[in-house]
């Protein structure tokens, strides 16, 4: 009988321990989610999840398209809907016609072009599901520039490994410019387009007029609008927070597969 | 001698193997992280839907709200045409003594702030986990023959008679004893096959469906469920489910004798009191 009185007792004490934690649950868990070691331990998963769907995907499976009767009646629009600022205003005063997308950093081949540029280069028409990280998703139908045309053009260096996007807005008043980085399997991806046209007509000014990329087979918040630059570059930690992103800089993945 | 005021002889059998003790008690874990996380990420965007996009100006099936009602906030939560006031639980609920919009309760959301990145992060860890400790189960339950033995219903005991029976017991609150009290009986073995092969495979499936990254590496697994936002609701459902399966399943543990249960599912070594006793 001791045996059992001595596992009696050991199940009361962890039901005391149990009763505490759930108690103390709240504060505890929050304490552990600020933690950094726990943070880079569940950020592991992160890379387990990129390291699989990689494997699964291969680089050229296409993220599904739709027909126009697909399409969402009312695409919201998410994050900026109108950047601050004189110089933006100016651009959309003169309707984008002194704009010009800087392709810079690692290549060989500068680049400067303008929306008619962009426009006189092969272009994609696709209809896709946009997924916010959020959890809502709506259909639409982009046009624009496949980025693998215009890496051609500028004939990226050796070094270059990521491909970065320099946005006029400021998510957050302060923050610096909106940027947003992917690598060279989604660069070259034929659904990753510069799209400067939306459901038949020019980019809206609230979903990122003149240009945004689509990179169809990751959440909507590396869909970068209002592109000014596009540079390549060998690390992203010299960019914003380090982590290659806007809102990886703020604790969202940098591969946003899920 | 007179057996009759001595205390019934208990028999502890062993019960559960080690390798279902583990991942029972690691599943209770991610479980309970998921479900924590879930919700963190589920006020994201407090609304479901059905089919292939769904937003804002979309129909929901359900949405959870907040909306001013003169001074005070009232909770509102919305299933297909109906309206209900969920004020203190959905919509809108206490933080540090004020009334607050927020879906769920703080302390039903992990973490207990609004941090959409940090739930991610812990729900994702935990549903790796998930599936790890899952393949594992199933890997044993195949090979090891826990499937065939205790979980695989035999004929005589899916029959309407039986099940009947069972379930009047149940209600009384009458369990098995004896030599029936060794094996589950058919009502938890059919809700355990339900869980095991049926809600957590349907979480998996309709969680990975909301990858943009999964839907063009298995185009066919949104085909399955008509669309990620079907897929998304589903997650929902499935999600509600199994919290309906714990509660049953812990308020079965408590009145079928909780020390016992535990002890068996910690130790695996279960007492059952032989039913000719007294003869």
């Amino acid at each position: 009988m001791t045996r059992l009185i001595t596992r009696r007792g050991l199940l009361r004490a962890s039901f005391a321990a149990a009763g505490g934690l759930v108690l103390a649950g709240c504060d505890q868990l929050d304490a552990l989610s600020q933690n950094q070691n726990v943070t880079d331990v569940l950020q592991s998963a992160e890379w387990l999840t990129m390291k699989s769907q990689r494997a699964l995907l291969g680089r050229d499976a296409l993220a599904r398209e739709f027909t126009e009767a697909d399409m969402s009646p009312v695409f919201r629009s998410n994050g900026t809907s109108m950047p601050a600022g004189d110089a933006y205003a100016r651009l959309v005063e003169t309707s984008f016609s002194d704009w010009q997308l800087k392709v810079d950093g690692q290549v060989s081949q500068p680049l400067s072009l303008s929306l008619a540029d962009l426009k006189a280069m092969p272009a994609r028409t696709q209809i896709t599901r946009h997924d916010c990280v959020e959890g809502w998703s709506a259909i639409g139908k982009w046009t624009g520039v496949p980025l693998a045309a215009i890496l051609a053009k500028a004939q990226p260096t050796a070094a270059a490994r990521y491909v970065v996007f320099h946005c006029a807005d400021e998510y957050e008043p302060g923050s610096g410019a909106y940027y947003e980085s992917i690598d060279f399997v989604d660069a070259y991806h034929p659904q990753t387009i510069l799209a400067y046209g939306m459901n038949g007509n020019d980019l809206p000014i609230a979903h990122g007029a003149p240009l945004r990329l689509r990179v169809e087979r990751q959440l909507g918040y590396k869909q970068a609008k209002y592109i000014m630059r596009v540079e390549l570059v060998d690390s992203f930690a010299r960019l914003g927070g380090g982590q290659g992103g806007f809102w990886p800089d703020r604790g969202y993945e940098w591969y946003a597969g899920i | 001698m007179d057996t009759h005021d001595a205390p019934p002889r208990k028999i502890l059998i062993h019960r559960h193997s080690l390798a279902v003790r583990l991942t029972h008690w690691v599943n209770v874990l991610c479980l309970t992280f998921l479900l924590l996380s879930g919700l963190q990420i589920f006020m994201a965007h407090p609304a479901l839907y059905w089919g292939q996009y769904g937003a804002n100006n979309d129909p929901s099936v359900l949405s959870i709200g907040a909306e001013q009602d003169g001074n005070a906030l009232r909770g509102v939560t919305r299933v297909g045409g109906l309206s209900f006031t969920t004020t203190g639980v959905l919509g809108v609920s206490n933080v540090d003594g004020v009334q607050r919009a927020r879906t769920f309760p703080d302390w039903l959301t992990l973490p207990s702030y609004r941090d959409l990145a940090t739930g991610r992060r812990w729900h994702f860890f935990f549903a790796w986990l998930l599936v790890i400790n899952g393949f594992i189960y199933l890997l044993y339950g195949l090979f090891a023959g826990h499937f065939r033995r205790d979980l695989l219903p035999e004929g005589r005991e899916l029959t309407p008679s039986h099940l009947g029976h069972e379930i009047a017991d149940h209600a009384r609150l009458r369990f098995p004893k004896g030599e029936a009290a060794r094996r589950y009986n058919s009502l938890q073995k059919l809700a355990y096959i339900a869980v095991i092969f049926v809600l957590l495979p349907l979480m998996v499936a309709t969680g990975l469906t909301m990858s943009p990254g999964m839907d063009a590496a298995l185009p066919w697994l949104v085909d399955v469920f008509g669309g990620r936002q079907s897929a998304r609701t589903l997650h929902f459902v499935a999600a509600t489910l199994l919290v309906a399966f714990v509660i049953v399943h812990l308020a079965m543990v408590v009145l079928s004798g909780p020390f016992n249960n535990l002890r068996s599912m910690i130790t695996g070594r279960y007492a059952i009191t032989p039913e000719d006793q007294r003869s």
